[in-house]
């Protein structure tokens, strides 16, 4: 008896507490940029696709919800021929963004992605690039690999000696 | 077997491997890079320090490289020393201060072995805070990708290249730390093993160039354990899928066969599989719609066959399973192998020998073992090439081995053995109708005509075997040589004999079976090898079917003779007016094939079939070896299934493999065994099936989501223990069913040595594969004698002889983008004296006339041909197919 009084009483106390729910939708939800919301695809500073299709978002994927397949263009700089993402399996867990080795992939603070079919939650790489770095601004990933893939020539990278004159024997 | 104690732990090993091998064997996670176990040690890499100590006693131990380290009785050593564990991290972090930051982008990441054995040694953070070393790349040819920037001066490329596969154009350039591993100017690699640097390579250095136009990971690919469909040796192999497409083609081991390399023409010859050119819809030709339905078909075929005027033509490189199936549809007496009379002739004398179990039918691990080899009149290089590289390998082991015997060096020590062994090489004689690169290896070589090899291999015979007749005098300097290859067969142990049919010539067979028989009488352990020119050509020639000349014999007697060709292009076997005779006098024309051809376009009624990567099946190679391989993937289209299954539906029969083959062994007893080959479809491990996708398969739910975004139930397979998901049984299956190489530590195809009962043996559980040519235990034979007449050159006229290519000659592996680019132009070749008696320099053209046709060809001047021969390359899509083995007029345009 005196724990449902005691009960009555702290839900009366909560009339004067601040407010928790928020008119959605007219009034929006303020998350934080590191919420874990929405999958997209990000530009390196340069404009270029930062995604090299190297495959380790899709293995990373504890739902298996994202394919992709490489492909090159004519300097050899790999990208993907498509990319797609089954948002109707997608646990928005960011492990694909963890595993991203070119901050290519990111999960950004946006879920409003309902929609009425299941067959519309597919998205394919025009609907997930945007045009942005998104959360780590000046990365390009093919500045500081060792390959020439159009980007910069061998040996002009960041920590990187000239080419080897392979016809020279001074030490 | 000596007993060791590793980490306070006895155990036993075997005697004479060294402590790396034995510590792999026992199952320790010990990275190495430099050591192979085709290979041997060198010691070069220092990543597989342990610490040996001295007795009991010791204490503070030392550091030794465990690859050249060998086992010794009572020995101990640790592996989780601290002092060893250090030593071969900090190994890793000195390899990775240069190793650039590419994996993301590194075809290699995945299935690299640097990538494992980085992450086995523990080094996680990179403290090098200065600059990397650079390299440019060079352009390899279409099959291997070259990123020099990953080397880490392992040596393993060059030690493949030059010492197992004898190239010479790779070479390594440079000194100190700028080393590089390379060709001297960019161009083609022309050793035609290249494509195993791809897998040799412990990191990403040398890449498949094909897998890279369409990459995808290793833990992407759907595999399953495939047989090679390119020559008649029947190289084990994985095929992998992803996206209904093949991807790329890797070695699966074989110790009995292809061990651990394939050819090029194996390796990239796969992209026949996702070619336009594939057949893909049922067509019965002269509807309003050709396009019909399975149902349609199969009532139409089922009316068709109903009548009983029927035969059916089998393939060399249709599997058993489809060969059989057509011969119960059409009956026993209605089936005909689908090879012109010469090769049947030819096949049957090979398989006459072989069954008679007189002699032992050679494994490619019998010749690598042999300590004298002859190769007579067969231009292995080209039509076998892995027994090439095996007779290399025995070449080069004999000489080994007289070195090790006379000074106490284990056998694995590649350096100091090849060192103190110089430029000895065990016994090899080459005779062929033309030069080969294996002469360079060869103590004695000789290029002749095939008569005149026979009369050699005759003569050599007669040198070893006195109850033959005595040579009368020979004229033919050839003969002068037969002493001493005879001698030197005489005097080995285990000789071993090769030959083959693609000279023509039946007397070079008998000549073979002579000197092996010879051999036996005297003791010998020795075995014969015949290379067959198709993946199944023994398969068929075992059927003792008639040849394709006795069906057209058929024809012209019953008219109106439904045929069903199975999986054959008529026009690759016989001269063209011959082919359109054939179809001329066919009623109608059933064809099951894989791609389009000539033949599939006079079909009236054309059934897609399944190329050996979307079906089951088995082929017989040449030395008698049944091997079954699995259907990689299930197309999309249903239309695309086996010969077989496609016969047997139209027969009402069963579409079960294993009852299949049980019905084979009580039709022909020839293939007694085949039911025994692979475990049947019901086998489970714990009551799972074995997965065809690694743990780690990505994009299962989006792979075909855009389709339809509910996810298909998974493909069932009725005909294998194998499934087509990524769950089932993780362990080690029976080697039969093995559909890749992976264990914890080790993603890479160095992941075999798990699955081997010792680094370099056999497979755990035995190597797959049934043989059916077996040596009796009483052996008994006779001597052919009737020995051919010397050939004479004939005025105005050639004999006319086909030249093999690797890569060119097969119809399949022509679809490949790279090996196309790589074949040969068409042309005649002729001796020197013959083309300046006729004026001739290279480039003229020549016109070769055969029964009233005229063709023309460039000409090329072969100094080493015997004059009186005309080679002409065969199997060229461009080329016509010729009478081969006769006389043609040739003259100069």
């Amino acid at each position: 008896m005196l724990s449902h009084i005691r009960t009555m009483w702290l839900v009366f106390l909560h009339l004067f507490r601040k407010k928790a729910t928020i008119e959605y939708p007219e009034e929006k939800v303020k998350l934080h940029p590191r919420y874990k919301g929405r999958i997209v695809l990000t530009r390196d500073p340069d404009g270029g696709e930062r995604c090299v299709g190297c495959y380790l978002c899709a293995v990373a994927c504890p739902v298996d919800c994202i394919a992709l397949q490489a492909t090159e263009d004519e300097q050899g700089r790999r990208y993907p021929e498509f990319f797609r993402i089954n948002f109707s399996r997608c646990i928005f867990c960011g492990y694909c963004e963890e595993a991203c080795p070119t901050y290519a992939i990111q999960l950004i603070p946006d879920f409003e992605m309902a929609e009425y079919r299941r067959q519309d939650l597919v998205f394919e790489k025009e609907d997930l690039l945007i045009n942005s770095q998104g959360k780590y601004p000046g990365y390009n990933y093919y500045k500081v690999a060792g390959m020439d893939a159009g980007v910069k020539a061998k040996g002009t990278g960041k920590n990187e000696d000239p080419p080897v004159d392979i016809h020279s024997l001074l030490p | 077997m000596p007993t060791i104690r590793i980490d306070d732990k006895d155990y036993e090993v075997r005697d004479g491997k060294n402590l790396l091998e034995s510590c792999l064997a026992l199952g320790f996670d010990l990275p190495y890079f430099c050591w192979h176990p085709a290979m041997g040690s060198v010691g070069a890499c220092r990543q597989c320090a342990v610490k040996v100590f001295k007795d009991e006693q010791d204490t503070r131990g030392r550091l030794v490289m465990s690859c050249m380290e060998p086992v010794k009785e009572g020995l101990r050593l640790s592996i989780v020393d601290p002092a060893a564990k250090a030593f071969r991290e900090q190994v890793i972090e000195w390899l990775m201060t240069n190793h650039p930051h590419d994996c993301p982008v590194c075809d290699e990441g995945g299935s690299c072995h640097l990538q494992d054995m980085t992450v086995m040694t523990g080094h996680d953070y990179r403290r090098y805070q200065y600059r990397k070393r650079t390299y440019q790349n060079q352009y390899l040819g279409p099959f291997i990708h070259h990123e020099m920037n990953r080397c880490i001066q392992c040596y393993r490329c060059v030690r493949f290249y030059r010492d197992i596969a004898g190239g010479e154009d790779l070479n390594v350039y440079a000194a100190h730390d700028h080393i590089y591993f390379g060709r001297e100017k960019e161009g083609v690699l022309q050793s035609p093993f290249s494509g195993n640097l791809a897998e040799i390579c412990p990191t990403g250095v040398f890449t498949d160039k094909t897998l890279k136009a369409h990459y995808t990971r290793k833990w992407d690919l759907t595999n399953a354990g495939s047989v090679c469909p390119h020559c008649s040796l029947g190289c084990n192999i994985f095929a992998g899928e992803r996206y209904g497409e093949i991807r790329c083609i890797t070695n699966r081991f074989n110790s009995e066969v292809n061990g651990y390399f394939l050819c090029d023409k194996g390796r990239f010859g796969y992209e026949f599989v996702n070619s336009e050119n594939r057949i893909r819809q049922p067509l019965i030709r002269g509807r309003l719609v050709d396009a019909v339905s399975e149902d349609q078909l199969l009532e139409y075929l089922r009316h068709l066959t109903g009548n009983g005027n029927i035969i059916g033509i089998g393939s060399p490189r249709a599997s058993v399973e489809t060969n059989f199936s057509l011969m119960q549809l059409v009956g026993i007496d209605n089936f005909y192998q689908g090879v012109n009379e010469d090769t049947a002739f030819l096949q049957k004398r090979v398989t006459d020998i072989l069954e008679s179990g007189t002699l032992r039918s050679n494994s490619l691990r019998d010749i690598e073992s042999s300590d004298a080899i002859l190769v007579l009149g067969e231009d292995i290089w080209n039509t076998a090439p892995i027994m090439a590289l095996t007779v290399r390998q025995s070449v080069m082991k004999t000489a080994f081995s007289q070195t090790v015997q006379q000074i106490s060096l284990p056998s694995w020590n590649d350096i100091a053995v090849r060192e103190l062994t110089q430029e000895a090489r065990g016994y090899l004689a080459n005779a062929g109708t033309s030069g080969s690169p294996l002469d360079k290896l060869a103590t004695h070589h000789v290029q002749a005509a095939p008569d005149d090899i026979a009369r050699m291999g005759y003569a050599i015979a007669a040198h070893l075997d006195p109850s033959l007749p005595p040579l009368s005098k020979q004229e033919n300097e050839l003969t002068a040589r037969t002493g001493e290859i005879a001698l030197a067969l005489s005097l080995a142990r285990k000789p071993a004999i090769i030959s083959g049919i693609s000279a023509c010539n039946e007397a070079i067979l008998k000549a073979a079976y002579n000197i092996a028989w010879a051999l036996k009488r005297m003791g010998k352990e020795v075995g014969i090898s015949y290379v067959l020119p198709e993946c199944n050509s023994m398969g068929l020639a075992l059927t003792k079917a008639p040849s394709f000349e006795k069906a057209l014999g058929r024809l012209e007697r019953n008219t109106g003779t439904t045929v069903i060709v199975a999986e054959q292009d008529i026009y690759r076997c016989l001269p063209e007016e011959q082919a359109e005779m054939f179809f001329s006098k066919c009623g109608k024309i059933v064809v099951l094939d894989v791609l389009h051809n000539r033949t599939t376009e006079r079909a009236h009624v054309l059934i897609p079939s399944a190329s050996f990567a979307e079906g089951d099946g088995s082929f017989v190679n040449n030395e008698g070896r049944i091997q079954r391989f699995y259907k990689v993937y299930a197309p999309e289209n249903n239309n695309v299934i086996e010969g077989w299954k496609w016969l047997e539906r139209i027969g009402g029969g069963n579409e079960r493999i294993d009852q299949l083959h049980t019905m084979i062994e009580k039709g022909l007893s020839q293939f007694a065994g085949i039911s025994t080959e692979a475990p049947a479809a019901g086998f489970r491990i714990h009551g799972e099936a074995v997965p065809r996708e690694p743990h780690r398969y990505s994009g299962r739910t989006a792979m075909w989501a855009h389709l339809q975004v509910s996810e298909p139930k998974p493909h069932q397979d009725n005909n294998a223990p194998l499934s087509f998901t990524m769950e089932g049984y993780k362990g080690i299956p029976p080697a039969a069913i093995i559909p890749f190489y992976w264990a914890p530590g080790w993603n890479s195809v160095q992941a075999l040595n798990k699955y081997q009962e010792i680094p370099g043996g056999k497979l755990t559980g035995g190597n797959p594969g049934v043989r059916v040519l077996n040596e009796s235990a009483e052996p008994r034979g006779d001597f052919f004698t009737d020995m051919p007449e010397a050939f004479s050159a004939r005025r105005g006229r050639w004999l006319l002889l086909p030249a093999y290519h690797l890569l060119g000659s097969g119809e399949m592996s022509m679809e490949s983008r790279g090996i196309a680019e790589l074949s040969p132009e068409p042309y005649l070749a002729l001796s020197m004296q013959d083309a300046v008696a006729m004026n001739a320099t290279t480039g003229s053209t020549m016109v070769v006339q055969i029964m009233g046709k005229a063709y023309s060809l460039p000409l090329k001047i072969a100094e080493t041909l015997t004059d009186g021969l005309a080679v002409v390359p065969a199997g060229l899509p461009a080329m016509p197919v010729l009478p081969f083995g006769s006389w043609v007029e040739i003259v100069k345009k």
